[in-house]
């Protein structure tokens, strides 16, 4: 955006929300990437620290929050602001998901960090993982630039987890058909590959409602809208 | 979002006007339309031209020394410059309600007769019925009743500007042209003239001149932004609040003036 | 500048200001106190009443009262109708580029700063001489009937003295009219006839009554024009028609001042006189404060 608001404290409260929700989004990209790690790594303390570290998440989607409302009753943004303010009070509740999304993949994590590892089964986890992770960075990244093309491309990646997704769980079904005595593990992993399909789907939800944010125009749901 | 059933009729309509004063263009090339039983907002920084397109519509420029227009200006399809078409009965037709409230310092009564006594109505019980008309839709007939006889510039600043719709209502106009009609007004009094608005345009066609975003936001169903003396975008309200398509609307609307 | 020089370049500023109002106030007291003394006590009903007797040694002056107030009554006549409908010519309907309305104004002013002996002398040489003569000549009349000096040309003569005081006042009023209130009545449809009629001049009356009070509290002081065009030096008779002579308060002062044989009978009747067209001055000035304030008030008031 080329022109500044002629109101500067307007203008910096906007930048406030921008960056607070880029610092919210920078956290809670690194609690899937610590989450699994803890995961491959049997690092059961890093799985802690992941636990705990998701009250920092929610006070800062509490600030945000805060924020939105107050900018919204003192300033009666319009247009692109009002589009960004509503973005980002949608946006946070997905950013605050996927950080209780990433504590789940840690308190599994940890469960499964008490038993003996389940043969090859990360191969294909932390690869869902960094493409879940991917896919949170890249809209974020579209969210803070304006840049409905790059949110696009989440919308098309989405399809890539959901295909890993399903080979994933494939394998440890054939695992658990294999000996009923992997079942448990078996399904611990597939809760965590399910939480990492779900992180993808709020990436997902995040650009959908860039692209609404940078082009004024709804691409959720579009079948609903033709029964209208 | 669901288009209510039937595109309305365009009660009024201009067509490439342009209006000078001198040599001085105010608004150029403005082609316009104003829905029947819509809210029309005309929104835009000082000497966008916004209260001169207003005042057009009802010739009001003509009082002007020196102003010229080129284009047209209809309304229900015919020119309101057709040299059949007395601005007189334009004037009746299409009513005009002041930023300034003014009423004449005369009773309440006779401010709202006036109208209708410079139009020749002289049978007092037609009078009184009318005055009474046009006070309720005014809302203001409950504060006044016992008082018509008193004069109007003893009622309050809200009061005034109600009484001054109320005057313009008596001569029973198709159209309502509202300039900066609450800008002088504290809140409640603001939000009793936006009330009286939404309940006018089930009788009438209203364009309303405003520096209240908000206030233009609220009230009205389209939207029309001028800069420099130009119509830049004319919407829904909701679109051009949500979503303008001109980046210079976008601007004004969220604020950023160079 | 020091504050000790401040202070006492203010405190002499307002001593200064404030002598030179009470002198301003004390002149018209020893005025006042002067005229009444010397004349409070001839003033009697008598006085009011009764023609000048005696070769204007005795008797009272009412002649002279009487003549004033036609003479003023014509005047008012004549000007009121002249200087509204040019005051509402050049506010209302002139365009502003004008040549016309411009070259109205610049005689307005002018006609304001011309001395008043000049319109008595104007007055003998156009009413009299040229329209009165004329009239005689159209009408028939052997001897002299219009071409003479009455009180219809001394009270035309009177109006043109008193045309630039009420346009100015009138225009004044006009303008004092909010613009709003002119907007407002053509936007209900009004024309602009019907708003001058129903928004515009009851708006600007208390102005144009002021205006009007001032003109007659002029006029009525005014001796010099009507020197040449009417008053009588002595003339017990009322005047009976519009060319009739007539006497004058301020021209019956001049002459009892002037004219009298023995000076010493005449000063209680010159005091007296002076008074009564002081008093009538004064009377004056306050109807038109008064009419102005009740004007105000039902306007007001609304009605």
């Amino acid at each position: 955006m080329a022109a500044t608001h002629t109101d500067k404290a307007f203008e910096q409260d906007l930048r406030n929300l921008r960056e607070k929700l880029l610092a919210m989004g920078a956290k809670v990209e690194t609690l899937i990437a610590q989450s699994t790690k803890a995961l491959t790594d049997r690092d059961s303390s890093l799985a802690e620290q992941v636990v705990g570290a998701d009250r920092e998440v929610n006070r800062l989607e509490v600030d945000i929050d805060d924020l939105c409302r107050r900018i919204l009753a003192l300033r009666q943004p319009a247009a692109s602001d009002l589009r960004l303010i509503t973005t980002a009070l949608k946006i946070v509740t997905d950013l605050e998901r996927i950080g209780d999304l990433a504590v789940n993949i840690a308190e599994r994590a940890m469960d499964l960090n008490q038993v003996p590892p389940l043969a090859p089964y990360y191969v294909d986890t932390p690869k869902l993982a960094e493409l879940a992770q991917q896919q949170v960075k890249k809209a974020l990244d579209a969210f803070v630039s304006g840049d409905a093309a790059k949110a696009e491309d989440v919308l098309k990646g989405d399809d890539l987890l959901d295909a890993l997704f399903l080979k994933i769980f494939n394998e440890l079904l054939a695992y658990m058909m294999e000996d009923s005595r992997n079942i448990r593990r078996a399904t611990a992993l597939m809760f965590i590959a399910k939480h990492l399909e779900r992180i993808g789907d709020h990436a997902l939800n995040v650009a959908e409602m860039v692209i609404y944010m940078v082009r004024g125009k709804d691409v959720r749901h579009p079948r609903s809208r033709d029964l209208e | 979002m669901p288009l209510s059933s039937a595109t309305p009729r365009n009660k009024m309509e201009a067509r490439e006007l342009t209006l000078r004063y001198g040599s001085k263009v105010a608004i150029k090339q403005v082609s316009l339309a104003i829905p029947e039983h819509k809210v029309t907002a005309l929104i835009g920084p000082s000497g966008c031209g916004k209260s001169t397109f207003l005042r057009s519509l009802n010739r009001m420029n003509d009082l002007i020394p020196g102003a010229s227009h080129d284009g047209m200006v209809f309304l229900d399809g015919r020119s309101i410059h057709d040299r059949a078409l007395d601005v007189v009965d334009l004037r009746r037709r299409v009513g005009m309600v002041f930023q300034k409230s003014n009423p004449f310092p005369k009773s309440i009564f006779e401010n709202v007769a006036y109208g209708l006594r410079v139009g020749g109505l002289k049978d007092k019980t037609k009078l009184a019925a009318r005055v009474e008309k046009s006070l309720r839709g005014a809302a203001l007939w409950d504060e006044v009743k016992d008082r018509l006889e008193e004069s109007a510039l003893g009622l309050s600043g809200g009061q005034q500007q109600r009484l001054c719709i109320a005057r313009a209502l008596a001569v029973e106009p198709e159209v309502l042209l509202m300039d900066e009609p609450a800008s002088a007004l504290d809140p409640i009094a603001t939000a009793k003239i936006e009330e009286l608005i939404h309940e006018l345009k089930a009788t009438y066609t209203i364009a309303i001149v405003t520096h209240n975003m908000q206030q233009a936001a609220r009230v009205s169903d389209r939207t029309a932004f001028f800069y420099m003396g130009e119509l830049v975008e004319c919407g829904a309200t909701e679109q051009i609040f949500t979503n303008p398509h001109e980046k210079r609307t976008e601007d004004y609307v969220t604020g950023k003036f160079g | 500048m020091k504050h000790t020089t401040r202070k006492v370049v203010g405190l002499s500023l307002v001593s200064l200001t404030g002598l030179a109002a009470f002198v301003m106030v004390a002149m018209l007291a020893l005025i006042l106190l002067d005229v009444v003394r010397g004349g409070w006590s001839h003033l009697s009903w008598q006085f009011l009443s009764q023609a000048p007797t005696d070769g204007m040694m005795g008797g009272g002056i009412f002649p002279a009262l009487f003549g004033t107030a036609a003479l003023t009554l014509l005047m008012t006549l004549a000007v009121m109708p002249v200087g509204v409908l040019t005051a509402v010519y050049l506010h209302e309907y002139a365009p502003p580029s004008s040549i016309l309305a411009r070259v109205v104004r610049v005689a307005v002013a002018n006609l304001a700063g011309v001395p008043s002996i000049v319109f008595g002398l104007f007055g003998l040489g156009f009413f009299i001489l040229f329209v009165g003569k004329g009239l005689d000549h159209a009408l028939g009349y052997e001897e002299l009937h219009w071409a003479q000096p009455g009180i219809l040309w001394a009270s035309l003569t009177l109006a043109v003295l008193t045309l630039p005081v009420v346009i100015v006042s009138t225009e004044e009023a006009l303008r004092a009219v909010p613009q709003e209130q002119r907007t407002a009545s053509l936007a209900l449809g009004a024309t602009q006839s019907q708003t001058l009629a129903r928004v515009v001049l009851p708006g600007a009356l208390p102005g144009i009554l002021t205006g009007a009070v001032l003109a007659i509290s002029r006029g009525a002081g005014e001796v010099a024009p009507i020197l040449f065009t009417g008053a009588a030096y002595f003339l017990p008779d009322l005047p009976t028609s519009l060319n009739s002579q007539f006497m004058h308060l301020g021209y019956h002062t001049y002459v009892l001042a002037t004219q009298s044989p023995d000076v010493e009978a005449t000063r209680p009747l010159l005091y007296a006189t002076v008074l009564v067209l002081l008093l009538l001055t004064f009377a004056l000035n306050l109807v038109a404060v008064l009419i102005r304030t009740r004007t105000r008030r039902k306007a007001a008031a609304g009605h």
